[in-house]
């Protein structure tokens, strides 16, 4: 199979042809980085693109991450043999007090298409949480928050990355319905992410 | 079971005989520039507009959230309230998960309030419930506590009565307790439209408690939101809502709760309908 149809089987969001479409370029000797690349990301930059247009609607961009994600388990073994780096490890969560899931997921999903390595803490996450992640590694601290009353948790997880040595370490992006540019200034936090599409782009940017 | 909130002499009841209580949602600064930037200020001219607009659309309560971050939310909640009052003489609900903003909005307010909202959780209840005691107000009550919100109808009721029982611990009697069975999104989950409705009809059989719901969450992410909001609220009073956090000034919503109203048998001879109606038709001013 090629390329291009696994490309258009993510965008469709056919989970089951998307492992077959894989699992036959993995049979006829295709790179798995190569199908990661210009099947599987490929397809997600389209997915991404079409949902800041306005032309997709968020089930559409769940189903294409939920195929997207049946093709890269396929290849991940394949991956990790052959060494190939993931584009940064990014540790997400909602914070502490917050149990909006959706976006923070969406989110997840499209830097995980985009070949970031996501460690997905959940929702009510504690600052603690978020310096633990910071401490195991991750570059990047994504946080969300969909309420007024809760986004002052994301100044107090900053608090604790800087009391605990890590704030210099990592880069952290946040989001969320109330928050805004302004605000994650104020706080100190390093960008502003609108939504999971441009979220992709800013976690590029902020570990260029 | 009947709610009565009051502000002054005006009484409001929530109740299946009654008209479908509306809590007017627009005073609310999150994704509101202009709002959020006057009430910053303390400018509240834009308030008052919105409340006026929205009792002008036929809200009988106001729900009234003043938090902007990097704010001093009592203040703010307190001065909200006050300028709300100043136009609008009727019954409030003040939204906030900050108990000394509660407590600021509740201390300068001479009537029955409604308080949005406290969740099932110990340390919410606990901080929450002795405020809507002290000042005799109704509550809302969200069915989600330490584990998340509930995956099942029946789960979710067990939430329901839990915050009925705790609220009765601290002297509130079950018809001030209403309950929000909460509206989560279908664009992530295409059962999360059945599993509320199915809540809601479960809380109103088992409980018989006032439901209020904030509706427009269900269709985030998806085309055509207010005809999937309308059917849904259409669908939840069939099942025993009797209140909702939603915007009155949008035509279709106005319209088919009054439609709602007349089909549940709570517009007498069609009045309220025809009157609107008339209303409606009247070509605008030239």
């Amino acid at each position: 199979m090629d390329l291009a149809t696994i490309y258009e089987y993510v965008i469709d969001g056919n989970a089951p042809q998307v492992q077959a479409g894989v699992q036959a370029a993995l049979t006829q000797g295709v790179a798995a980085d190569v199908i990661l690349n210009q099947a599987l990301i490929a397809a997600m930059n389209e997915v991404g693109r079409r949902f800041e247009e306005g032309e997709f609607f968020v089930p559409e961009m769940l189903v294409a991450a939920r195929a997207m994600q049946a093709g890269l388990s396929l290849l991940k073994p394949q991956l990790m043999e052959s060494g190939v780096k993931a584009a940064g490890t990014v540790a997400i969560g909602t914070v502490k007090g917050d149990l909006h899931d959706i976006g923070k997921n969406l989110v997840a999903m499209m830097l995980e298409g985009a070949g970031f390595e996501v460690q997905d803490l959940g929702v009510d996450v504690a600052p603690e949480a978020f310096v633990k992640a910071a401490q195991n590694g991750a570059q990047v601290i994504g946080m969300s928050a969909l309420l007024t009353t809760t986004m002052n948790n994301m100044k107090s997880t900053l608090q604790a990355l800087q009391e605990a040595g890590l704030r210099s370490q990592v880069k952290v992006v946040i989001g969320g319905a109330p928050v805004t540019d302004a605000f994650a200034q104020q706080i100190g936090a390093d960008a502003y992410a609108p939504d999971a599409s441009s979220a992709v782009r800013t976690v590029r940017g902020v570990l260029a | 079971m009947e709610t009565r909130l009051s502000y002054q002499d005006r009484v409001v009841v929530i109740s299946p005989e009654t008209p479908f209580a509306i809590i007017g949602e627009r005073i609310n600064p999150t994704r509101r520039k202009k709002l959020a930037e006057t009430m910053a200020q303390g400018d509240y001219s834009v308030v008052q507009e919105d409340a006026r607009k929205q009792i002008e659309a036929g809200a009988q309560i106001l729900d009234v959230n003043a938090g902007i971050p990097g704010s001093d939310e009592p203040v703010l909640l307190r001065g909200a309230v006050q300028a709300v009052l100043e136009v609008a003489p009727l019954p409030l609900c003040f939204d906030s998960a900050n108990p000394d903003a509660l407590q600021a909005a509740l201390e300068v307010y001479p009537g029955k309030a409604l308080i949005n909202s406290t969740t099932a959780e110990e340390s919410m209840m606990a901080r929450v419930l002795p405020l809507a005691k002290q000042y005799g107000a109704a509550v809302i009550g969200v069915i989600t506590d330490e584990n998340g919100i509930p995956a099942t109808a029946k789960a979710r009721l067990e939430v329901a009565r839990k915050l009925v029982n705790r609220a009765a611990d601290f002297g509130i009697p079950a018809e001030d307790v209403v309950i929000d069975c909460l509206a989560l999104t279908v664009g992530a989950d295409h059962n999360a439209g059945k599993v509320t409705l199915d809540s809601i009809a479960l809380v109103r059989q088992e409980l018989g408690v006032n439901m209020s719901l904030g509706a427009s969450n269900v269709s985030f992410g998806l085309p055509d939101r207010k005809v999937i909001n309308v059917a849904y609220l259409a669908l939840a009073i069939a099942r025993g809502l009797t209140a909702a956090i939603t915007d009155p000034t949008v035509p279709e919503i106005q319209t088919m709760l009054l439609a709602c109203d007349l089909l549940m048998g709570r517009d007498e001879y069609a009045m309220r309908w025809i009157k609107a109606f008339r209303k409606r038709s009247k070509p605008a001013p030239a």
